[in-house]
């Protein structure tokens, strides 16, 4: 506890490392309970689709307007498609959704299992030759891993149907060469890239929120901390790598 | 359990629309010349041009600056080596003169391609399965500036003599 700064940073890392090769060598095991992960998916997947719905709308709505207004200037409205399309698929879409998932399941599933630590629920299983990480944690972290990509695609429809509104719709663009330019600028590749991106997000987001939950000081103060830990390092952890993957990306392409 | 079952459909639910999403981006939105809007309502025209430049299938046909109709298909016509285009006029546009002519237009500098209908003054309209015969192709920038660096080039020499008095041809620059 006493380490200095980059040695308990490094051992943090390796501590979240460990923890990823714990879940990762019991996900054949827990695949044998599909009942428990079903239900995390609807935790994490079905229970946040509103609030992705909903903040996709607006994005694809503020994109269709901003971008308009910047290609007006130039006679060339009909790119705001475009725009919308790739800026959604490739960043937009997949970083937003992960982190409004970091902020809307993220916390639950942290201050869920924290509060299973703190209340001795953890330790009674392994009382009674039950692995925790197997029944509590590898569900929770198979839902958000595969509730995240599905999450992001819906996302990035309704935000395209957002933008669609406000470009052809109210600001009149016309949907032939609206939607024209659209299809003619994305490429497979850059939807590709979208799905990657999310996958990524997931496995980060989920494997962050379980790590801090299972190891929160089992204090009612301790489960708030790793809840807020779970936010804060989360989202900057999606940022992060959001750039390393747009420049890699950009290199491959 | 009545609780189990409405989760699982829930659940079910969920993980059927992401996956029609995700359909969807794969399928619909990159290049596939999938037709968003009216359906084949109209009458289709055909014209040839030597060049579409970048006119897609679903760009606009405006007849003084008003949206008549779309393109609905460009393919090349190995016959003729040129770009044979089909238009979709609605059908509210009937009395288009058959002698009317076909350019490709810019909207705007950097904007998307579309195209022109100039009337002609024929007395006989344009029909399903029709030909217009005028077509203007599209302007290429790249064309365009090579023609102006030819022109260049080519006064160049005529004006270096021109300056020394004894050459004959520095006539022709006047």
């Amino acid at each position: 506890m006493n380490d200095s700064l980059p040695v308990a940073a490094l051992r943090r890392i390796g501590a979240v490392t460990v923890f990823l090769a714990q879940i990762v060598a019991r996900i054949g095991p827990a695949l044998a309970r599909p009942g428990l992960i079903v239900r995390q998916i609807y935790n994490a997947g079905a229970r946040s689709l509103v609030i992705i719905m909903l903040s996709g709308m607006f994005v694809g709505m503020v994109l269709g307007l901003l971008g308009f207004d910047v290609f007006q200037r130039f006679g060339s409205e009909d790119y705001v498609g475009v725009l919308a399309a790739l800026g959604n698929l490739k960043v937009l879409g997949p970083v937003l959704t992960a982190l409004l998932f970091a902020g809307r399941a993220g916390t639950s599933l942290t201050s869920e299992i924290g509060l299973m630590k703190s209340t001795e629920q953890l330790t009674a299983m392994q009382m009674m030759a039950v692995d925790p990480v197997r029944y509590v944690v590898v569900p929770r972290f198979l839902g958000g891993f595969i509730a995240m990509p599905l999450l992001a695609a819906t996302f990035t429809v309704i935000a395209l149907y957002g933008a669609q509104l406000i470009g052809v719709q109210q600001m009149g663009v016309d949907s032939g060469a609206y939607w024209s330019q659209t299809q003619a600028a994305v490429d497979l590749h850059d939807v590709w890239e979208g799905v990657v991106k999310s996958l990524v997000f997931g496995v980060a987001v989920s494997l962050v929120a379980v790590y801090e939950g299972y190891h929160s000081e089992p204090t009612p103060e301790g489960v708030g901390l790793a809840t807020t830990r779970t936010v804060v390092v989360s989202s900057v952890l999606v940022l992060l790598l959001n750039y390393l993957l747009t420049a890699a990306f950009l290199k491959t392409h | 359990m009545k609780n189990t079952r409405s989760l699982e459909i829930g659940t079910g639910l969920f993980v059927l629309l992401g996956f029609a999403a995700l359909a969807f981006l794969t399928t619909q939105l990159p290049g596939a010349s999938l037709k968003f809007g009216s359906g084949p309502e109209g009458y289709a025209v055909t014209a040839d041009f030597d060049n579409v430049g970048d006119l897609k299938a679903g760009s606009p046909v405006t007849m003084a600056g008003v949206t008549i109709g779309r393109v609905e298909s460009i393919r090349v016509n190995q016959q003729k080596f040129k770009a044979e285009v089909v238009l979709r006029i609605e059908n509210q546009y009937s009395q288009i003169p058959d002698d009317s002519d076909a350019s490709i237009q810019t909207a705007g500098l950097l904007g998307g391609k579309y195209i022109g209908i100039g009337p002609g003054g024929s007395e006989t309209f344009l029909k399903q399965g029709g030909q217009i015969e005028f077509t203007q192709s599209a302007i290429v920038l790249e064309s365009l500036i090579n023609k102006l660096f030819a022109n260049m080039a080519s006064k160049g020499p005529d004006q270096q003599p021109a300056q020394s008095p004894p050459a004959g041809n520095g006539q022709e620059q006047k």
